[in-house]
């Protein structure tokens, strides 16, 4: 593997895995693209050092590249294609439900946190980081928490 | 060139992939048509369920029966193989998405509601067929996109603001572990040079033990996302339950247990598990085993209960593995084809008490044993079969678990998981005194259902009882059923039978 192809790999690994821990939806998936693009690239560059073709034309078989690794990153983007065009899709429904693309913790869990606040003092838990968005449908507060987010507008 | 007889079966290998995917296409052509997709999927998933059934005649005689695709010889093409361990994983399966699909044909929501319902849901079932019988960890990631790609629609069809907010981290989550498992594909590669999983076997022989230790970890974690496992099981619980009933319950019943299976093959197939890794999985297992069973006692709706024990269940068939015996084996595969006949049962339940009750909240619901009594009788045999108690097939699998455990000088591991066991039966009494005895507390979110004499559409009752009856077969011919068991585990203890024929062209 090339320093260029290694640099680049490494680059995309590690923009992509700080853009997933955001809380906004499009960087969750512009991260996960970028992810998928290292390894990707990483799927290409470990069928070794780059040479002809893999074309036989009849003068040895000593100077062509592995297609094999070609082959499976070819089916591995394709596959990473379609799935971010779901995800776009779904963060676009999650858009139009919410008017919002922060990602929400789980309601349920949050009642369950609140109701054992409700049992006894004891059993406190931290909310500080968290902020109440408003009810929902089923007219429980939800609760978002905001933590290092870094909105740049 | 007339077909070697002897030959014949190996044509079967791939069908129970093939015929899904086509029972889609011609599902996708006719989409305009619901009673045409009703009886091409229902004929996909009964000659999946018949190719299932001689297969694993076939292969409990002959032990591994291969495929491999082209006429190429191994390692070159890429071969489909089933050995006793998938093939008693692939009739379980087809058993399963046959009588689901029943089940969502009678519950008639969303399955007619939206037309992509039945394509989306064969090939859900044909991804899970490949990841059973692929040979190929490249194609088993394939497998499982297939499978995921569709599970991500179908855990999002209603399109309702709780299925895209539970659906989103569902999806993101199963990104990431994909992400990992093309990443562990393109080291691995690079270290060998192949993917085919019995080349890869041999190949890893010679390779350092520190390299090898690295890529079984990182294979646990991308299959442990899948399977649920501690500490990496935390999307699961509040993703499953908001999909649609009959989709939630071939998830909870097939989904983790792709990973559990696909957790048993690399580990045993390639890895040969040294002491180390069977104590990391000792551990795994336990904390899995009581997070989730914890997780299920603080819950208050009874899909949720459900979906938190799915993980702690998964905890008892790694510790069956982690135990690396022929006994443990045997008793984590028994495992996994009980469970999943009584966790489907318990969440096509989950879905008559909704539809029923228009609520799965505990305090929302009540007095169910007297205004459906059958529903009631339904969920005690998998509930009791579920927290372990004789006679039902849960006691022989925590039994030969038990057992498997104490002759492998484990007894603290033994102790957790006999408290653990405990802790499911007080939650599934929890289940039993919120859902079927008293009345219920508060008013429930939509309007329940009128009453049937039943307690649900005909044949939304039909496949629950015939899944129930699956699962007390299981423990009726228990005996035979663990020796099959045995010679699977016998089988996955010494794969050089497995390796020969992949690698040796089939």
């Amino acid at each position: 593997m090339s320093i260029a192809v290694a640099l680049v790999t490494a680059v995309l690994f590690g923009t992509g895995s700080w853009l997933m821990m955001q809380r906004r939806l499009t960087r969750i998936i512009i991260g996960i693209g970028l992810l998928g693009h290292g390894a990707n690239l990483l799927l290409v560059s470990s069928g070794g050092p780059s040479g002809d073709a893999p074309i036989i034309s009849g003068d040895g078989v000593e100077n062509y590249s592995d297609p094999l690794p070609q082959a499976l990153a070819l089916t591995a983007i394709v596959i990473t294609f379609g799935v971010t065009a779901l995800l776009l899709a779904l963060g676009y429904r999650s858009w139009q439900i919410t008017k919002d693309d922060v990602v929400e913790d789980d309601v349920e869990d949050r009642r369950v946190l609140r109701r054992s606040n409700q049992d006894g003092p004891e059993s406190e838990v931290d909310l500080e980081d968290a902020v109440p968005v408003g009810p929902d449908e089923d007219g429980v507060n939800r609760v978002v928490g905001e933590r290092g987010e870094g909105d740049g507008s | 060139m007339a077909p070697d007889i002897s030959n014949f079966t190996s044509f079967l290998v791939p069908l129970p992939v093939i015929l899904p995917l086509a029972g889609a296409a011609l599902g996708i052509l006719g989409s305009k048509f619901r009673s045409f997709q009703r009886v091409v999927s229902l004929v996909a998933l009964v000659l999946g369920l018949a190719v299932s059934i001689a297969l694993i005649v076939e292969v409990d005689d002959k032990g591994v029966v291969a495929q491999v695709a082209g006429g190429w010889t191994a390692p070159l093409g890429i071969a489909f193989v089933i050995d006793r361990l998938s093939a008693v994983m692939l009739v379980v399966s087809s058993v399963i998405l046959l009588l689901v699909m029943i089940f969502a044909i009678g519950q008639a929501d969303e399955e007619r509601k939206q037309s992509s319902f039945h394509p989306l849901y064969l090939v859900l079932a044909a991804g899970v067929s490949a990841s059973f019988l692929t040979a190929d960890l490249f194609n088993l990631f394939v497998a499982f996109e297939m499978m995921l790609a569709a599970s991500y629609v179908l855990i999002t069809l209603g399109g309702r603001a709780d299925q895209i907010r539970s659906g989103m981290s569902y999806v993101v989550i199963s990104l990431i572990a994909s992400t990992l498992f093309i990443t562990v594909l393109a080291l691995v590669y690079m270290a060998t040079g192949t993917v085919n999983m019995a080349d890869l076997a041999l190949r890893f022989e010679s390779l350092d033990p520190g390299v090898k230790a690295a890529f079984a970890i990182a294979l646990l974690v991308v299959f442990g996302i899948k399977a649920g496992l501690f500490p990496l099981y935390f999307w699961l619980p509040d993703s499953y339950p908001t999909a649609p009933g009959p989709v939630t319950a071939v998830f909870s019943g097939l989904l983790t247990k792709v990973g559990v299976y696909a957790i048993i093959r690399t580990q045993t197939l390639l890895f040969d598990m040294p002491d180390w890794m069977g104590t990391v999985l000792l551990v795994v297992a336990a904390t899995t085993m009581v997070f989730g069973v914890l997780g299920a006692i603080a819950q208050d709706d009874m899909k949720r209960i459900l979906a938190f024990h799915i993980i702690s269940q998964i905890g008892y068939m790694i510790f069956g593995l982690a135990l690396f015996t022929v006994a443990g084996i045997a008793g984590a595969i028994y495992y996994v084809v009980h469970n999943i006949f009584a966790k489907t049962a318990l969440f096509l339940v989950a879905s008559l008490v909704d539809r029923r009750a228009g609520s799965s909240r505990l305090s929302e619901v009540g007095g169910l044993v007297r205004s459906a009594p059958i529903v009631a009788l339904l969920f005690t045999v998998p509930a009791l079969s579920l927290a372990g108690l004789p006679p039902f097939s849960g006691f022989i699998g925590k039994f030969s678990l038990v057992d498997a455990g104490l002759t492998g000088d484990v007894a603290w591991m033994v102790a957790i998981s006999l408290v653990v066991g405990l802790l499911s039966m007080y939650s599934m009494a929890k289940i039993w005194s919120g859902v079927f005895w008293g009345e219920a507390e508060e008013k429930p979110a939509r309007e329940p259902e009128p009453g049937e004499r039943l307690g649900g559409p005909l044949w939304m009752i039909v496949p629950t009882v015939a899944i129930v009856v699956c699962s007390v077969a299981l423990a009726l011919w228990g005996g035979p059923v663990y020796e099959f068991m045995v010679r699977a585990a016998e089988d996955l203890m010494d794969p050089s039978m497995y390796r020969s024929i992949v690698a040796g062209g089939g």
